[in-house]
């Protein structure tokens, strides 16, 4: 691990513009991810400004009937706060699908949302990789890619965003809060936090250097029934192959709306409008969920050995679909 | 067999106490890392590595280090305070060998810098014991068998230890049938998802979970 000072902050400004004042400087929360990859010498910081102790660690409602999540709450009290689990169990769930009981314990909303991927060649310095040294060539295209992206990635890096919670924050239409160095925040909709690959896969989100998470905001739970349904090579502590966070509101036999977020397929939580127009005012049946799941993903491609993800990741839409509206 | 367990047992704690002494001289004298430090100051064209004072709470005890910043809250219990009984299985989280209590809730050792443990209650697999009687989790492993080759132990009874204290404040898990809802009864089927953290490669799962389940009934 290379060498790095490292300071404890007690207050959000103090932190920005320890971070905002060194280039190689990052903040630390949880370190599960972080620090993970320093033993590796794939991050390599020279300045360390812990922000586990800052006092952002509240679930609290909002005034719009949402809920305001702080950037240090942990994973496993997100999970386990009452009122998320009643008003918004699919984050719950999502939260739940992921990581390991220890790592849940340390790992912090805001680092959750900034984690690395865990494609294996990002890991293996020994290979070419455009996020870890840009210009370099992206091994995985034409490698083991089996756990790789089929949308929004690009020639110059395939790699998934590892996150089950943002995508069930994604489904949510979470807003992301920030502070700067300047003292500016700013709100960004969870959507629009990631940048995808293109020409420039070592650029992942919106934020500048020194720009801080402070907190997640959810806008009041829309109607219907949540679920979060993640498909992966083992039963428990495993990445997701695909993941699909989907809210159905029905009437009778009709769909009034219908939300569907995924995991697993792409550089961020992947958004599929075309499922939720087709639904919009749709009949309820196992042959209208399987039409509009049929519409996700018109883009894929597959890299060869992820080409089975946009069949799966169609028919877990279905069956997500399907079991929240109790049709399974 | 269970004899044989009986003689073992004072022997491996007196090994721990052994290491709880190294503990003492090593606070208070000067471990290894000084002396290094300055041989390495010899050295016009290395700079010595500043290090940290840390205050740590293990297992009741406040104890006062310096550590260099990138040493793991593992490694400063194996390396510097010889609480061995921690175990570095992958150093990367996946194995759960390190598992340890910090203020009550179980993490990985070994992706936690000490110097971000500054003032914490950290419980070690030395520490769960209490007045000379094993702690329950812990007789429940030795009584049905919880372990093989013995390395993955002392992270899966620390594990275990939190996690039936999670179960008991009401935390869902991935397989509870409604995150809303209470918990239902801590099943097998539970218990495999809560511990999916902790790996044993002898792969004694089945007894491991009897241990659990009865530690469980039990408290």
């Amino acid at each position: 691990m290379q060498p790095f000072t490292y300071q404890r902050s007690e207050d959000a400004a103090g932190a920005v513009a320890a971070v905002a004042g060194r280039p190689a400087a990052r903040f630390i929360s949880g370190g599960t991810n972080l620090l993970d990859l320093m033993k590796l010498d794939i991050e390599r910081p020279q300045h360390l400004v812990d922000i586990s102790r800052l006092p952002l660690d509240r679930v609290e409602p909002t005034e719009e009937g949402g809920l305001h999540i702080g950037a240090q709450v942990r994973n496993s009290d997100l999970a386990a706060d009452p009122g998320v689990r009643s008003r918004y169990p699919i984050l719950s769930q999502a939260l739940l699908a992921g990581a390991s009981g220890q790592i849940r314990n340390k790992a912090s909303t805001g680092g959750n949302l900034l984690q690395r991927t865990r494609c294996p060649y990002f890991y293996d310095s020994n290979m070419p990789c455009n996020k870890r040294e840009p210009g370099a060539g992206c091994a995985a295209l034409r490698g083991f890619n089996r756990m790789h992206a089929v949308i929004g990635a690009s020639d110059s890096c395939i790699a998934v965003h590892p996150s089950d919670m943002a995508v069930a924050m994604a489904v949510l239409d979470a807003r992301v809060e920030t502070v700067s160095p300047g003292g500016e925040t700013r709100s960004i909709p969870l959507g629009d936090l990631y940048l995808l690959p293109g020409t420039t896969a070592d650029e992942e989100t919106v934020l500048a250097h020194g720009e801080m998470i402070t907190g997640v905001t959810l806008p009041p739970p829309p109607a219907g029934r949540q679920v979060y349904r993640k498909v992966r090579d083992r039963a428990s502590y495993a990445f997701a192959l695909v993941s699909v966070a989907a809210i159905i509101e029905t009437s009778g036999n009709r769909v009034r709306s219908a939300r569907v977020a995924m995991g697993g397929v792409a550089p961020k939580p992947w958004r599929a409008p075309e499922v939720e127009s087709r639904l919009a005012g749709s009949a309820l049946s196992d042959q209208a969920l399987s039409e509009a799941a049929e519409a996700a993903l018109p883009e894929a491609v597959g890299h060869g050995g992820n080409d089975f993800k946009i069949r799966l990741a169609k028919r877990t839409v279905r069956y997500t679909l399907a079991a929240a509206a109790e049709l399974v | 067999m269970p004899e044989k367990q009986k003689e073992t047992g004072p022997t491996r704690r007196a090994l721990l106490e052994g290491g709880a002494a190294t503990t003492m001289l090593l606070v208070a004298g000067l471990p290894v890392g000084r002396s290094a430090v300055a041989a390495v100051a010899a050295e016009p064209t290395v700079t010595p590595m500043p290090t940290l004072p840390v205050m740590l709470n293990i297992n009741a005890r406040n104890i006062a280090v310096e550590v260099d910043p990138r040493t793991t809250l593992l490694d400063t219990l194996r390396n510097h305070l010889g609480l061995t009984g921690s175990k570095k299985g992958c150093d990367h989280g996946q194995c759960g060998a390190c598992t340890v209590l910090v203020n009550g809730r179980r993490i990985n050792a070994c992706l936690s810098l000490a110097a971000m443990h500054e003032g914490d209650e950290i419980t070690t697999i030395e520490g769960l014991a209490a007045g000379g009687e094993l702690h329950p989790v812990q007789a429940a492993f030795i009584e049905h068998d919880g372990f093989q080759c013995g390395y993955c132990t002392p992270g899966q009874i620390c594990s275990a230890v939190a996690m039936l204290r999670e179960a008991k404040d009401g935390w869902p898990s991935h397989v509870s049938a409604d995150v809303g809802a209470a918990p239902a009864a801590l099943t097998d089927t539970e218990i495999r998802e809560r511990m999916s953290g902790n790996l044993c490669r002898c792969a004694a799962y089945p007894n491991i979970i009897a241990a659990i389940r009865d530690a469980a009934e039990r408290s």
